[in-house]
């Protein structure tokens, strides 16, 4: 009997923390949005936090999406081996690229970076009483610290996605002439053949819903730190997990709404 | 100047109940020392006085206004009467000394940056730093970061300021001028002060009284003399720093 009531303590707990969560989440989002009038009072906070993540995000993203790209190109040109013609190489590498490899991979790998950089900055300033400070001057930590970071990742991930998108789409153009030897010119043909504007745009939507995520996951995780280094720690490793999973999940539910949107204005 | 009412304040961590029916009155312009043990809820009796924590049952007044019962935004014009000293300096890592003084003014004021900066230093050298206004915290020693704590905490002419073991970690001599700052700033500006010390010299030095929190009660408040002649038992191993006694090792933990 002990262990059964074990059993129910801890699903009962784990249920109890899920709920808290998305509630928590649910609060600060919407406690965000009814800051946004305010967000010119903090433009110079959010232009520098739209530096950190976009600029301090570019080496990563250039390392990722290039080899993203190449990769890309080479596994299609192996599958496309006696069956399909090479000029649809730079159609399937442009549209794996824009419509899911250049959003979530730099979700994935700036999500990675950026969440935990959120996480642990204010889990700090939470546990050395900096927050607390912050309120005692009646300045909000919500309009001051959060809203800067989450407006900067939403306006930040389309940008370094479409970057991602370019430098993906190179790496594979360029995989694709020296390793299968497609031209550059068949390449883009085949780019162009089936480039929708509608693909980018989807591409985009999704890349600033992660945007948003990562700077959920990142501030929400940082103001319930506790517990001095080591809760830092937990924030932090909790901030990535959290945002990672998210992503993916919602990747999910976007894909299947937009493709179902695009799909649907492509047939009227 | 502000007059500040704690009664019958209770508050419960967990299963750890810290406050227990605290009632404390600090009269405007007055100096009132808490001290105890550590993990007794002094520090925690001040942030209820701000309203960073609520009471679970009785109520903190400020001017006769109940702070747990304020909105957001009269809590914020509350706060705005109120300056702070945090036990660790709790300034902004990202910002230089300038910027931590003069946030609140500029967040809150209309002032051209060159009238912040000439409030920054006034108040920068009114705790002695200066020269200093370009550093970052992490260049400035314990003591320097606690005088910038002091700057930020008046920067906005506080009407109360509230100072969280002002002198622990700092050195004998460096205690005494956060002291002396303390009675400056008390008599020059005539605000009411509460300050939350182990401190006993700091205590002596700056209260006009002393109220000592034990198990989460204020078993005595006097004046400096009176505190030091009682013979309440509690109060004469705390103020004697005796281990053998009626307070057992880890009881305030």
């Amino acid at each position: 009997m002990p262990t059964l009531r074990n059993t129910f303590r801890t699903v009962g707990r784990s249920i109890f923390n899920l709920l808290a969560v998305v509630g928590g989440t649910s609060l600060m989002l919407l406690g965000v949005i009814a800051r946004l009038i305010e967000l010119p009072r903090t433009s110079r906070q959010t232009f520098l936090q739209m530096q950190e993540i976009g600029l301090g995000s570019i080496p990563l993203v250039i390392i990722t999406a290039l080899f993203v790209g190449a990769v890309a190109a080479v596994q299609a040109a192996y599958q496309f081996q006696d069956y399909v013609p090479m000029i649809f190489l730079g159609t399937v590498v442009g549209k794996s690229v824009i419509l899911e490899l250049g959003p979530v991979l730099t979700a994935l790998v700036v999500g990675g970076r950026v969440s935990a950089s959120i996480a642990a900055e204010l889990g700090t300033m939470k546990v050395t009483e900096q927050i607390d400070a912050m309120e005692l001057l009646a300045i909000d930590p919500m309009r001051y610290l959060v809203m800067p970071r989450m407006v900067a990742c939403v306006i930040m991930l389309p940008v370094l996605t479409i970057f991602a998108d370019c430098l993906a789409i190179f790496g594979g153009m360029v995989v694709a002439k020296i390793a299968v030897g497609v031209s550059t010119s068949t390449f883009t043909e085949g780019l162009r053949m089936f480039f929708y504007v509608d693909d980018v745009i989807s591409g985009l939507v999704k890349a600033a819903t992660f945007g948003l995520i990562i700077g959920l996951m990142g501030c929400f995780n940082g103001f319930r730190t506790f517990g001095g280094a080591q809760g830092v720690g937990r924030a932090t490793m909790q901030a990535v997990v959290s945002s990672c999973i998210c992503i993916l999940i919602t990747n999910y539910f976007l894909a299947s709404v937009l493709f179902r949107l695009i799909f649907y204005r492509g047939t009227t | 100047m502000l007059r500040l009412e704690c009664k019958n304040v209770w508050k419960q961590f967990d299963d750890k109940r810290v406050l227990q029916g605290v009632n404390l009155t600090i009269e405007p312009g007055e100096t009132v020392v808490i001290i105890g043990q550590s993990g007794t809820g002094k520090s925690v009796l001040l942030k209820h006085i701000v309203g960073l924590l609520s009471p679970d049952r009785g109520a903190v007044l400020v001017d006769n206004v109940n702070v747990a019962k304020l909105s957001r935004k009269k809590l914020f014009e509350l706060r705005m009467r109120f300056g702070m000293v945090f036990q660790s300096a709790a300034l902004f890592d990202s910002l230089t000394v300038a910027e931590n003084v003069g946030l609140a003014i500029r967040e809150h004021t209309e002032k051209t940056d060159e009238e912040i900066a000439q409030i920054c230093d006034e108040k920068l050298r009114m705790v002695g730093l200066e020269g200093v206004s370009s550093k970052v915290p992490a260049e400035l020693s314990g003591g320097m970061k606690k005088r910038v704590g002091f700057a930020r905490a008046i920067a906005m002419n506080p009407e109360c300021v509230l100072y969280d073991e002002p002198t622990t970690g700092l050195d004998p001599i460096m205690s005494d001028v956060i002291n002396n700052l303390i009675v400056k700033l008390s008599s020059e500006l005539k605000i009411t002060s509460v300050v939350v010390t182990h401190d006993l010299a700091s205590a002596y030095k700056v209260g006009h009284r002393i109220a000592m929190l034990h198990d989460g009660v204020v078993i005595f408040q006097g004046t400096p003399d009176e505190i030091r002649e009682t013979d309440h038992p509690l109060v004469r191993q705390f103020i004697e720093g005796r281990a053998e006694g009626p307070i057992m090792m880890g009881s305030g933990q």
